[in-house]
């Protein structure tokens, strides 16, 4: 089946009972025991609530894994993750990394003996490189944050299985619409759910898509412990979400192409990254693996004083935190998402203040154009 | 003002935007921002969202502290409060603590490097004696679940302090309406909001509430960077659920009662444990930290197959996991609770396979007991 279709029946046929067409929000704490040693499947909500059923068995359909996690945010998933390790532990994490990852791991998982390493993961020797005899896992955005960075996945996963590592692939820009790791050979899916699978800006969720039994037990048994699952109201809005996957992702990435173009061409703009423009160094890479190059785009102003003008002169365009929803929005990562990160390796990167970020929506693309052009102008 | 009227007048009872009496549920993930130097009360909701926001402030007012954060559920709040503990650290937990806080104490927090005493913390002497000089925290519940042992708070709070440890208390069983353990000297305050909190077996959610302002920035960083949060509209139902905490409170807590004193004649109940029998040893160390018994109680049975047909048999009450519903319900800890306990860990703790707990809801109390002695004698 396709992806699309996969997408439009979860929580489908679900509701035996009435045939209701859509899963019902079971807001519920706990279930009734039929019996002594007996039980629906159900006991407790933290446990399995069939809201949130519903959308773990859908996305790890989408994703093509053997069992889905849904969290309370994208962070809480990959926390969870986490906890797989232990002291003594180290990860090779990609570079440019979302802030919020790169905080969790430096101010709280590594006061637990964990070690990362962080390296640039479009570039697979720099990877290999990085590999020590305890090195447990690699965690890679498949399309970095904020640089539109594109890893070669299928390249990636084979070297991890080649050095027994976990292969964990942080698919939030591509959304198993665009890009499916487990069937290119990773071991992990994580989601901000928050972003392009909800897509309406109106949920924080996370998920994870996990493909081999065993390590869902494991990962089964953090998501229970700890607890940091989604509610069954934000479970139901995240299915609602992702019936309208493709078709807003299918528009945002014409927006996102578009605009890219137009800001190419534009005076007050220098570099454009967007991994959907000829040159582009992941171009090929994503063509091979991806089918499209996502709807985020970053891109360099020419002075720093632009920076303000863009963020606070755009109308259509938010200035807010956050991307993947049906509203374009606009950020500087240098003080926003990214602000977690060290100013030295931020320079490094090329995440300066000159650099914003616009997640594209599914407004009409020249009506973005023109509030873009009017905010450069004014 | 007094504990009832604080909990219907909690500063956010009217929307400073429209009148509304009562908080908006803000279903969103980000807003927009007016300013690139200086972002507003709200960025991201992960980091605050205004309907969660009314809720802490609440819970923390109602516990006489500064600051309250609510999680996706009580095991969120406990392993995200966990999480202010470093590797090589040391706690002394009670013995009894709920199974869920025993099980990531002992198969999750060890692998952080985190190691846990238990002890039965109903002894001064046994939390004294179980502090080594890496000993950072002391972790209490009381009542204990599911035994209802009482332990003295100030007393242990002093002992604390003298050591430098921090006090974490879970709180659940009591609410602030019945005991408020800030006041007792205790540094953290930890909920399962699921159940007397917000009372009516339709939320997982969690909280912890501190009085110390670092303390409080240290969660409040820990709780963002983790991500494990209450969603928007569980925040709005457990704001709902907290205005009749009080009724509900005194309700169930009348009932239990009296179903404590019937039970206690029943003969095949060999033991009913409640504080507010004046039996239970406990008693007046319980009538001088809190104000009431609470609802919940605990008794043995006479036999296995007794119990078996109480659980079974039994109408009125749901017999399922949690507590703390309008609905009374009833369950099994040795399968349920503490069903991560080892057998052997269990019988040392006296959760024997003839032991039921009883959480009093709101039925007419006549009807319970009508629906116990039925079962039990009939």
């Amino acid at each position: 089946m396709n992806i699309t279709t996969q997408a439009v029946q979860i929580g489908l046929q679900w509701d035996t009972r009435t045939g209701a067409v859509t899963v019902p929000v079971y807001q519920t704490a706990t279930f009734k025991h039929p019996g002594l040693g007996q039980s629906t499947g159900y006991d407790y909500t933290r446990s399995g609530n069939p809201t949130r059923q519903a959308l773990e068995e859908g996305i790890a359909r989408l994703d093509g894994g053997v069992r889905g996690f849904a969290y309370s945010s994208g962070m809480a998933a990959i926390a969870n993750l986490l906890l797989l390790f232990r002291k003594g532990d180290h990860l090779i994490v990609t570079e440019d990394l979302y802030g919020g990852t790169y905080r969790l791991f430096e101010k709280i998982f590594r006061q637990y003996d964990l070690d990362f390493t962080y390296v640039d993961t479009s570039d697979i020797s720099k990877v290999e490189r990085a590999i020590r005899p305890e090195t447990r896992a690699l965690f890679v955005e498949s399309l970095t944050n904020p640089l539109l960075k594109v890893a070669d996945v299928r390249g990636l996963a084979a070297l991890c299985k080649d050095r027994g590592m976990l292969c964990i692939v942080d698919n939030t820009f591509l959304t198993p619409y665009l890009q499916r790791p487990l069937e290119l050979g990773a071991d992990i899916t994580v989601y901000s759910a928050t972003k392009y699978l909800a897509g309406h800006n109106d949920t924080v969720a996370g998920l994870v898509v996990v493909k081999d039994p065993e390590l869902a037990e494991k990962v089964y048994f953090l998501q229970n412990s700890v607890g940091a699952v989604l509610g069954p109201q934000d479970s139901w809005l995240v299915i609602r979400g992702m019936k309208t996957l493709g078709v807003r992702l299918d528009r945002q990435q014409e927006n996102a192409l578009k605009i890219a173009r137009w800001l190419q061409a534009h005076p007050k703009v220098g570099t454009v990254h967007y991994p959907g423009l000829a040159g582009h160094p992941g171009r090929e890479t994503l063509r091979e693996q991806a089918r499209g190059f996502g709807a985020m785009v970053a891109f360099e102003v020419v002075d720093p004083s632009l920076v303000e003008q863009v963020l606070l002169k755009t109308e259509l365009i938010s200035f807010a935190e956050s991307l993947g929803g049906v509203e374009t929005l606009i950020t500087f990562p240098e003080v926003q998402t990214h602000a977690d990160i060290l100013p030295e390796t931020r320079a490094r990167l090329g995440i300066n203040n000159l650099l914003l970020r616009l997640s594209v929506g599914i407004e009409d693309g020249d009506d973005l154009i023109g509030d873009l052009a009017q905010a450069f102008e004014s | 003002m007094k504990f009832g009227t604080r909990l219907l007048h909690n500063g956010h009872e009217i929307d400073p935007a429209t009148n509304a009496v009562g908080v908006p549920i803000y279903q969103v993930s980000t807003y927009r921002q007016e300013s690139v130097d200086h972002f507003g009360r709200y960025d991201y909701a992960r980091s605050d969202n205004p309907t969660r926001e009314a809720l802490e402030e609440t819970i923390a007012s109602l516990e006489n502290g500064g600051r309250g954060f609510a999680f996706a559920s009580g095991m969120a709040a406990i392993s995200t409060t966990l999480l202010l503990f470093s590797a090589g650290d040391h706690l002394v937990v009670g013995e009894d603590v709920y199974g869920g806080a025993f099980r990531v104490l002992t198969k999750l927090f060890p692998r952080l490097g985190i190691e846990a005493t238990f002890v039965d913390t109903t002894s001064l002497d046994a939390i004294r004696e179980a502090i080594r000089p890496n000993t950072r925290g002391l972790y209490l519940e009381t009542p204990s679940n599911p035994l209802l042992k009482i332990t003295d708070l100030s007393g242990a709070a002093a002992i604390a302090k003298e050591r430098g440890l921090i006090t974490l208390v879970d709180n659940t069983f009591m609410t602030p309406y019945l005991q408020r353990p800030l006041d007792l000297g205790c540094d953290i305050v930890i909920h399962s909001g699921t159940k007397f909190l917000n009372g009516h077996s339709d939320v997982i959610c969690g909280f912890a509430v501190v009085k110390d302002r670092e303390l409080g920035s240290r969660i409040r960083f820990l709780q963002n960077a983790f991500g494990a949060i209450l969603g928007p509209q569980d925040s709005w139902l457990v704001l709902r659920g907290l205005k009749t905490l009080k009724v509900r409170m005194e309700e169930s807590q009348k009932s239990a009662g009296i179903v404590a004193e019937w039970l206690s004649k029943q003969e095949r109940v060999t033991e009913v444990l409640y504080p507010g029998l004046a039996s239970h040893p406990g008693f007046a160390i319980h009538r001088g930290q809190a104000s009431g018994p609470g609802a919940v109680l605990s008794f043995r049975l006479s036999s296995v197959e007794a119990t078996r047909k109480l659980l079974e048999e039994i109408r009125l009450a749901a017999f399922a996991v949690s507590l703390g519903g309008v609905e009374s319900i009833v369950s099994y800890p040795a399968r349920m609770s503490h069903a991560a306990m080892s057998t052997r860990e269990r019988e040392a703790r006296g959760i024997s396979d003839t032991l039921v707990r009883l959480s009093v809801g709101l039925e007419d109390t006549d009807d319970l007991i009508a629906d116990l002695d039925r079962v039990l004698n009939g």
